[in-house]
């Protein structure tokens, strides 16, 4: 016999972690995800089937790449560690830690720009040099659009939206740049690494 | 009058005949404002599926047009109707028109519609969303089609394959239409998606289990999770097209590293999911409204729904059966020819159910169930010429043949638009309050019928004669004149019983509205509202206890009963029940959105946008990505009035 | 059937292999449609059209209904398996010749015609010709396949399967034909304006009038001693079309050396006459619109030279 009549109290909106938004990231996190593996895919057949070489050498290096990518891996630690302070209602942890986040994002960024300049090909010279900016372009676009969610959220924390109860933008714009860390991950392993492992 | 309490509270509960007046707050509170900007603004998913539903059949009336038209030019060998050039574009925008701007659309519509109806909810998860994504459905519809005014269109047909459709083979902005429009259009059609699964998963009423919910929703909820992992594939191919077009990059061409056979990788792999996107939703259609009309629940309800999941997975694997002909390792075509043949499977099982469900129940002729008759034997020889296809040596033959020309209108009229016709006499009711006339319904049915079947069987022969797809002319022969001009006449009587269709529309929305709550005597929760339903759909959420609810007193009595007339009131403004994803147990009250232009300011921004990118007009293109995103920032400002934000420190 | 381009009468190992799978396809499709057609029927007609009270459902779970399914289903797998066996088989006995391939055509496709090059064999020289193929029956070719342009399609229903002719890349096929005749074939890739006027020919001949075709054309065009019609010719149609022997040697165009030998013009859209040809040069685009030939403007008696001096190469 099912019950009508509601024994337990329920929560207004949606406070804490399961609000219809973060089912939402998650569904564009699913459709993102796609749309990073079709890039992928796209340079591995190119590269699988290119009748002569299809990266050029010098081979891309390491010098910048690498400390990019452990700056965007602990900008995920900051923005993890500001989202904590949402959970302690605690709007000057939130604070520092968006604005750490915000600043090894836009290094990250910076980083990312100086090594394109430095690169031997431009956009068109190549097949291989228009994949590799168009994927770490889709990624940087990606970043940029993180670093306007996080701006964003910085100032709903100044103007005093969150606390321990209602957080739910802070999460979900947490997860999010998760994910484009996680991305990165990815794209830095395919561009910089499957090189020296024979894909060329 | 509405507030926003800081601690969990206990919804009030009401018994409907104690709180008479709660239907008329209910409408105050949920009705979309008068007027022009009402109509902008409006976020009832109700006029969002009828108005998804006119501007699909608009598409289909254009898409049908210019259908006649390349009839009217194959009627016999070398005329002149149009020039090759007209040719070219009239069928490449038939494929676009009708896969894109009206396949999808009208079965969104449908979903739109229904979901909230069906699962007991007040509105979709994300309202404003559900109208952005219409918005942006009619922006790049509109954007795509004025390629006509240019003189134009696409014309290297709608799977566009490269190298044609580089500059050097495509100079004029045909397909820069195609690309910038098509990746405008896959915005409206994720967000879509991404608004089913979510509802899905969390509007549905109290006790509405997985194993309760309509097959409906289990087609549309399959189709938009593959939406969401197959458009990403076409937008890039089209990104990465429209990149090649404009500045000269070497993707798809021949040069350097391209490869034309990427395009086709990257557009089939979308492609293909694509088709099962654009029935399945249909198929569910037929499998929740034909049982009804049988007078019992579907046989084999789960069986069912694990082959519409089944069909969408496996949907995803034979993308390459559509490059046979491109020198694919022969192990790679053996293996997309054999899961080519594995796909039919489930596609059976539906079959069966279908007909064991009128074998076992008492069919009433009405029109619906005559187009769903209908739909079950186009469904089964579309799929069978399919399987056809699927034998990779016999492909070699058939392929790019009148043959395939068969198949993809018995599977796409078969069961998208028969399933669509079917399902508009049977819910028109709901939606309009009017019952279609029944009489010219028979008529309607009969025409469309006969003349799809004049037109499209034919075609199976023209294919075996060995006339390809995509000419604009073929050899004098008398053979081919004769079976072309038998589909040329099927067509034209397949117009007429289209037009018939609409008159009966038409007819029946001059008539007042009388229509019964549940005229087919059926048993899920839409049928327990009034035709068409109030804005608020439900005065008070209902609890579902079966597949059935308002067949309960008729049936076992082994669940629990359904109660609809009491339960949570939900009346502090607009509010709607969150439930929990797997057992559907009441989890959160949400404050809903009520009216907004934003959506439609961003879709009137992104048409902006796109069009600086058609233009090249880069500076104007930044400055509307920047309007974009201020538009965006602006609409999911947290606000205190949907719970959003933390209570204010002063109150 | 009179089709030249139909499925009805394979005429050589790779086709004849690959009709039992696709008419057996087909009449098995037929007879399904049919059973479901009097399924549905029977249980149209026969459950009635609510005698009993109206309101009335049918509750009782359909246990005849389920074993149905699951029947018809566990039927339908095992027809499926059958078939992707037979299709393997198929795949396996059409992916090489019956022999080793006599000699090898090189194929590309363009906008909108075929060139043919036939490599050279057996110490006899290679040549180019276009649109129209010579084989000698009961002999397996090799035809490595490709495009200058855009995609196409390389097809000739009654001897085998499609292959496509893509840009870049080299497919390979084989076939033969088993009794002499001509063979139509056609582009089956959407390539472009002129697309559906993209015809081709195979003439399947005895071994010994084969090789008499094939030597006659390796040879150069005979000199045609000063003749106005060649001059003309080679100063505007020598940079699009080579004949050998001469000043003309361009690439863009078909190779005209032997272009009497041929009984098609353009692709397959007119027979090749004095008549067609005239029409042909002085407007290809208003016969084929699109057609990358640009109207040459000749005078009246110019083109009466060249239709003369093109007479002349046999």
């Amino acid at each position: 016999m099912s019950e009508t009549a509601l024994h337990e109290t329920l929560p207004v909106g949606s406070p804490g972690h399961k609000a219809g938004g973060w089912f939402g990231m998650m569904t564009l996190i699913v459709t993102e995800a796609s749309l990073f593996l079709y890039l992928l895919f796209s340079y591995y057949y190119l590269a699988f089937w290119s009748r002569s070489g299809f990266v050029p050498s010098p081979l891309p290096k390491f010098d910048l790449a690498l400390p990019d990518t452990a700056i965007l891996l602990l900008s995920s630690v900051t923005v993890w560690w500001g989202e904590r302070g949402s959970r302690k209602s605690s709007r000057r942890q939130m604070a520092l830690g968006l604005i750490a986040t915000i600043a090894l994002g836009a290094i990250f960024v910076c980083i990312q720009l100086v090594e394109w300049t430095q690169k031997p090909f431009h956009f068109n010279s190549s097949t291989y040099s228009a994949l590799y900016f168009t994927v770490t372009g889709f990624h940087m676009a990606h970043v940029v659009a993180g670093l306007i969610i996080l701006i964003a959220l910085l100032v709903w924390d100044w103007l005093g939206y969150f606390d321990r109860r209602r957080h739910a933008p802070f999460a979900i714009g947490a997860i999010y740049w998760h994910f484009v860390d996680a991305i990165w991950l990815v794209v830095f392993f395919t561009i910089y690494v499957t090189p020296y492992l024979g894909v060329r | 009058m509405m507030s926003v309490p800081e601690t969990d509270i206990l919804p009030r509960t009401v018994d409907l005949a104690d709180d008479p007046h709660l239907p008329e707050r209910l409408n105050r509170i949920w009705e979309t404002a008068p007027g022009l900007y009402g109509w902008i603004s409006s976020v009832d998913h109700k006029s969002i599926g009828r108005r998804y539903i006119v501007t699909a059949f608009v598409f289909l009336l254009l898409g049908g047009l210019e259908a006649l038209v390349i009839r009217l030019q194959l009627a016999s060998a070398n005329q002149h109707v149009v020039t090759p050039e007209q040719y070219d574009q009239l069928f490449s925008m038939h494929g676009i028109t009708m896969i894109f701007l009206y396949a999808l659309p009208v079965l969104s519509g449908f979903s739109n519609f229904l979901f909230p109806l069906v699962l007991g909810a007040r509105d979709m998860a994300f309202p404003r969303l559900n109208a952005f994504s219409y918005w942006v459905y009619l922006a790049a519809g509109l954007f795509m089609y004025a390629s006509f005014l240019m003189g134009a269109a696409p014309d290297d047909g709608w799977f566009n394959y490269a190298p044609n459709s580089l500059p050097a083979f495509s100079p004029g902005p045909n397909m820069d239409f195609y690309a910038l429009g098509m990746i405008f259009l896959g915005v409206s059609t994720t967000v879509g998606a991404a608004n089913f699964v979510v509802t899905v998963l969390r509007m549905r009423a109290p006790g509405m289990t997985l194993a309760r919910m309509p097959i409906l929703v289990w087609g549309t909820f399959s189709a938009s999770a593959g939406i969401l992992l197959a458009v990403p594939a076409v937008s890039l191919a089209f990104f990465l097209l429209w990149l090649d077009r404009t500045f000269g990059t070497k993707f798809f061409s021949s040069s350097d590293a391209g490869q034309p056979l990427l395009w086709q990788h990257l557009f089939w792999i979308f492609a293909h999911p694509w088709v099962y996107i654009i029935v399945l939703p249909a198929m569910g259609l037929v499998s929740d409204a034909l049982p009804i009309l049988c007078r019992r629940p579907i046989v084999g309800y789960g069986l069912v729904a694990g082959a519409t999941v089944a069909t969408m997975i496996i949907g995803f694997g034979v993308w390459a059966h559509h490059m046979f002909a491109t020198g694919l390792p022969p192990i790679a075509s053996a293996y997309f020819s054999a899961a080519s043949f594995i796909i039919a499977i489930p596609s059976a099982v539906a079959t069966f159910a279908w007909i064991a469900t009128i074998w076992s129940g008492r069919p009433q002729f009405t029109t619906a169930f005559l187009y769903f008759a209908g739909f079950i034997v186009m469904f089964v020889i579309g799929g069978m010429s399919g399987v056809v296809t699927a034998a990779a040596p016999a492909d070699l033959q058939i392929t790019d043949t009148y043959f395939v020309v068969a198949h993809l209108h018995y599977v796409l009229i078969g069961i998208n638009l028969f399933g669509v016709l079917g399902g508009l006499y049977f819910w028109f009711p709901k939606m309009t309050g009017r019952l279609l006339g029944e009489r010219l319904g028979r008529w309607n049915f009969w025409v469309t019928f006969i003349g799809f079947n004049a037109a499209f069987m034919p075609m199976h022969l023209t294919g075996l004669m060995g006339m390809p797809r995509r000419v604009y002319t073929y050899p004098a022969d008398p053979g081919l004149n004769l079976v072309n001009l038998i589909s040329t006449l099927g067509s034209d009587v397949l117009g007429v019983g289209i037009l018939l269709f609409l008159i009966n529309v038409w007819l029946t929305l001059r008539r007042p509205r009388t229509a019964p709550a549940n005229p087919w005597n059926a048993p899920t929760l839409e049928w327990s509202l009034p035709s068409p339903p109030p804005a608020y759909n439900f005065a008070v959420i209902p609890t579902v206890a079966s597949r059935h609810p308002l067949w309960e007193d008729r049936m076992d009595n082994r669940s629990g009963r359904s109660v609809l007339d009491r339960g949570l009131a939900l009346d502090d403004g607009k509010e709607a029940l969150a439930t929990t994803v797997l057992e559907a147990r009441p989890d959160a009250v949400l404050k809903m959105p009520g009216d907004s232009p934003w959506p439609f300011a961003l879709a009137a921004m992104m048409s902006v946008f796109f069009s600086a990118l058609l233009s090249q007009s880069w500076w104007i293109g930044a400055a509307s990505i920047i309007g974009l995103m201020v538009c965006t920032v602006i609409w999911l400002w947290p606000e205190r009035r949907l719970a959003q934000t933390a209570e204010p420190p002063n109150v | 059937m009179s089709a030249p381009l139909g499925l009805f009468h394979p005429a050589g190992p790779s086709a004849q292999q690959i009709a039992p799978l696709l008419w057996g396809l087909i009449w098995l499709s037929i007879l399904v449609v049919v059973l479901i057609i009097l399924a549905l029927g029977l249980a149209l007609i026969s459950r009635g059209r609510g005698r009993a009270d109206p309101l009335r459902v049918v509750t009782e779970e359909s246990r005849r209904g389920l074993r149905w399914i699951y029947g018809a289903t566990g039927a339908s797998v095992l027809v499926l398996l059958v078939l992707v066996g037979w299709t393997w088989e198929t795949m396996a006995s059409t992916s090489s010749p019956p022999a080793p391939t006599a000699f090898t055509v090189d194929v590309s496709g363009a906008q909108w015609w075929w060139r043919f090059t036939y490599e050279p064999q057996n110490g006899t020289p290679g040549f180019a010709t276009a649109n129209e193929l010579h084989i000698p029956v009961g002999v397996p070719v090799r035809f490595r396949i490709s495009a200058e342009d855009v995609i196409h399609s390389f097809w000739i229903p009654a001897l085998g399967g499609k292959t496509d002719a893509i840009p870049g890349q080299v497919n390979d096929a084989w076939l033969e034909a088993d009794k002499p005749g001509t063979y139509s074939g056609q582009c089956s890739e959407y390539c472009g304006q002129e697309h559906a006027e993209m015809a081709l020919l195979v003439v399947a001949e005895p071994q010994a009038s084969f090789d008499a075709w094939r030597s006659h054309q390796t040879a150069t065009a005979a000199p045609a001693l000063g003749a106005t019609g060649e001059t003309v010719f080679v100063q505007n149609c020598g940079r699009c079309h080579t004949v050998r022997g001469t000043a003309a040697t361009g690439m863009l165009g078909p190779d005209l050396t032997h272009l009497m030998s041929r009984s098609t013009i353009a692709a397959g859209m007119l027979s090749n006459s004095r008549g067609n040809l005239a029409g042909w040069i002085a407007n290809p685009n208003g016969i084929k619109p699109g057609a990358k030939m640009p109207a040459v403007p000749l005078s009246g008696p110019q083109l009466q030279a060249v239709l003369t001096y093109l007479s002349t190469l046999t």
